[in-house]
């Protein structure tokens, strides 16, 4: 028997699992249509690869992985894309996002598949490549693509794989009913984690001691395996990361860092299912199992479901009292939230439907003000102070949240669960961390916003000054020329002129030679004058032209007169 | 040495505490000269404070010359942008009550907005690129503009000057990574006590 260590706080609420593992997994009728969300995981939501009106084969990847954390997504069964659209997904804030709606044509036809029998002479670089596009994310709730969480680097050397089969919370019994039916799949799963990761000296399967048909179910495929099934005092909420960390080796996660820090990768019992699948069957992940549960429902059972199956259309087949019903809750009663829409499709992380009767999950009460009884304290897993917290998250005190750990808060709902004045702790959290992450991104983007302002300001200043420096040096260049040009007195102005004029003054040889060539073009033009004359007489053109012409004659006649005047008193 | 001490203490009193006091004015001198700071550091404090939207409601040219002039004494509720919270950090940063937002300057918004250019209507005048603060419009003369939405501060800056009036001030879009959480009501009014004081739990705070 290994050790295990308590964590603090933890709550025992009534764990109603026993209704849902009566009856083994069973599997439903397909849906008419399916509802395919593109962002079921942690990061960015895959990118849409088929067209409208594209027919599809069930497992035919629909959508490609935009980025390294991100996975592929895939028909869940074969039929027609009927719509690509935003629909109301899983999220608690009901808000729609993209999805592709397939129409199924009945036939659950798959496609073509191979998979890798000998994956153990595969690299993990290859197999963490078949885990992405099978679309393999973590299936405990956070959908965290689970290539990223099994690629830790070089700076960071494996020595423990711990395995989450804890399933803390009540009602939830969807790894339970997977251990019993499917604990030898289950194991290969661990052997091609175990490979991945470079095979790790210690492989824990950490369990609550209140699934002893599972643990059981485990026991005959981990001997000889290295493996251990180490199970622990039940208690909510041992399932955190965290929390099962310190369970199972003691070492307490520091806060800002993740479990591959410490040299510890934690995975989802059913994604080591689907890893399993994925890697020897070469089955991408199109369906899950998920609980349906609560009083609302005649029929508690778990079921295979094909990712994208309309909450509404399990409700059916589960003969759902509306009336009976106090709400739809997706997940478990601690850590799930309602649903507004009963179109809202089951997705890769949706482990639990419960539908509770009025009497069992009532409604809220109203909350009453807090009297510091200080069993939140108590209660909390992380030892935080949840009152304080509850002070300083009505104030919006952000500096003192910070300081008091708000961000190392799981939200596991314990504190709200043990409140006598029925304060909903968690949502405040909850509302206090998404205005903390808001204010940061703001802060960034007005820093982002001054230095633009600061450069633009800079570089106008820059462009004025430029402007200046050119207009001066203009300035400056005028007044030099100025100054140059300028003369000092008169005497110099009379020299400056005589110069000028003497400049100008040709020698005796070039005077000679300008007249000659005025004589030259003056009877050039004469000449000219004197035929035009002649051929507008010889074609008998009216009078008035060769009057004009004959003007023109005599006109270049004068000219040469001159020019030869001219020449020969310069020749004398 | 010691036998004039002894026989002036006042005298070696006085120039031994004359000594001490040169000394200490020297290092503090030296101090002064070599740790000196340039400019208001409470500026700087201020500045960060503000939204730099660079929108100009305040009626200075930017959030900087704000917080300049804030820090010669100007009143701290110009900038509707900022809203309220800018108004409550800058009064707890100077430690002075904190007025209400003057509405002569604008109103808060509710919603954050940026700018959007409807490109086929635009004729490439380039009179909005040189209103935006931040350089955040992209285009040349006679060529379309755009937006470059990430930037974009929602100042409004640029509708004003667009001739042709296609910039258009749009909510910034919200999905599901903007979402956040509601606060849940502040518990009271089941305690008779309370309904008068409904705000005994923000004082209990702090």
């Amino acid at each position: 028997m290994r050790q295990t260590w308590v964590t603090p706080g933890g709550v025992h609420p009534p764990e109603n699992k026993h209704q849902s593992v009566t009856q083994p997994i069973g599997s439903l009728p397909i849906p008419e249509k399916l509802v395919v969300p593109l962002g079921q995981h942690i990061g960015a939501p895959a990118i849409a690869c088929v067209k409208l009106g594209d027919k599809v084969l069930k497992g035919q990847k629909i959508a490609d992985p935009a980025g390294t954390v991100s996975v592929a997504i895939h028909a869940p069964t074969s039929g027609t894309v009927s719509a690509i659209e935003a629909r109301p997904i899983a999220h608690s804030s009901g808000i729609e996002a993209l999805c592709i709606e397939i129409t199924s044509d009945g036939k659950d036809q798959w496609i073509a598949l191979q998979g890798i029998a000998d994956f153990e002479h595969t690299t993990p670089k290859t197999l963490l490549s078949i885990i992405t596009d099978a679309g393999i994310a973590g299936m405990g709730g956070a959908g965290f693509p689970t290539a990223v969480k099994l690629n830790p680097g070089f700076h960071r050397p494996i020595d423990t794989l711990i395995v989450n089969a804890t399933e803390c919370e009540p009602y939830i019994t969807a790894d339970d009913a997977l251990i019993r039916e499917r604990a030898e799949e289950i194991i290969e799963g661990i052997r091609i984690l175990s490979h991945t990761l470079g095979n790790p000296s210690n492989i824990l399967i950490g369990i609550e001691d209140n699934k002893p048909e599972a643990i059981q179910a485990l026991e005959p495929h981990t001997q000889d395996t290295g493996i251990n099934v180490v199970s622990f005092p039940t208690k909510y909420p041992s399932g955190g990361e965290k929390q099962l960390i310190y369970i199972l080796t003691g070492k307490e996660l520091p806060s800002g860092q993740i479990p591959a820090d410490i040299g510890i990768v934690c995975v989802n019992i059913g994604t080591t299912y689907a890893i399993k699948r994925a890697v020897v069957e070469g089955e991408p992940l199109v369906s899950r199992v998920t609980t349906m549960t609560g009083e609302a429902c005649e029929i508690n059972r778990n079921y295979d479901v094909l990712i994208g199956t309309p909450v509404s259309h399990m409700l059916e087949h589960n003969k759902f009292d509306a009336e009976k019903c106090s709400r739809v809750i997706m997940g478990g009663p601690m850590m799930g939230f309602s649903l507004m829409s009963k179109d809202i499709p089951i997705v890769k992380t949706s482990n639990c439907l419960l539908a509770p009767s009025v009497e069992e999950i009532p409604h809220n009460e109203p909350a009453q003000p807090c009297i510091r009884c200080g069993m939140c304290a108590e209660a909390c897993p992380a030892s935080l102070l949840p009152q304080q917290l509850l002070w300083y998250s009505q104030a919006k005190d952000y500096d003192r949240l910070q300081s008091h750990n708000l961000f190392d808060c799981i939200e596991c709902g314990a504190c709200s669960y043990v409140c006598p004045s029925n304060i909903p702790l968690v949502q405040h959290y909850r509302s206090s961390k998404s205005d903390i992450k808001k204010a940061e991104e703001e802060k960034i983007k007005s820093a982002q916003a001054r230095e633009r302002f600061e450069f633009r300001q800079q570089r106008i200043e820059q462009a004025d000054k430029e402007r200046e420096a050119k207009r001066a040096a203009r300035r400056e260049a005028a007044l030099q020329a100025k100054k140059t040009a300028a003369p000092n007195s008169a005497a110099d102005i009379v020299a400056a002129a005589q110069a000028r004029t003497e400049a100008k003054q040709l020698s005796p040889e070039q005077e000679q030679a300008k007249l000659e060539r005025a004589v030259s073009s003056a009877e050039m033009r004469v000449q000219k004058a004197q035929s035009k004359l002649d051929t507008a007489v010889a074609s008998e053109e009216p009078e008035d032209k060769i009057k004009i012409l004959s003007a023109a004659l005599s006109g270049a006649q004068q000219k040469l007169e001159k020019a030869k005047t001219r020449l020969a008193e310069q020749s004398n | 040495m010691i036998e004039f001490v002894f026989q002036n203490p006042i005298i070696s009193a006085l120039v031994a505490l004359v000594g001490l006091g040169l000394i200490f004015g020297a290092l503090l001198g030296f101090a002064a000269e070599k740790f000196k700071i340039e400019g208001d550091p409470v500026i700087d404090q201020i500045d960060s404070l503000l939204p730099q939207t660079q929108c100009g409601q305040c009626g200075f040219p930017g959030c900087r010359p704000y917080a300049e002039s804030i820090a010669d004494g100007d009143s701290i509720n110009k900038c509707p942008p900022g809203g309220q919270s800018t108004i409550n950090a800058i009064a707890n940063l100077l430690d002075v009550p904190a007025p209400e937002l003057d509405q002569e300057h604008g109103e808060e918004a509710d919603i954050k907005t940026v700018a959007y250019i409807r490109e086929d209507e635009c004729i490439g005048c380039t009179k909005c690129i040189q209103a935006c603060p931040v350089d955040a419009i992209l285009g040349a003369a006679k060529l379309m503009h755009t937006v470059i939405a990430d930037e974009c501060t929602g100042c409004d800056l640029c509708v004003e000057p667009c001739p042709v009036d296609c910039i258009d001030m749009l909510p910034v879009e919200s999905g599901i990574n903007q979402w956040q959480w509601p606060t849940p009501p502040i518990a009271n009014g089941l305690i008779a006590t309370d309904r008068t004081h409904s705000s005994s739990i923000h004082e209990g705070a702090s």
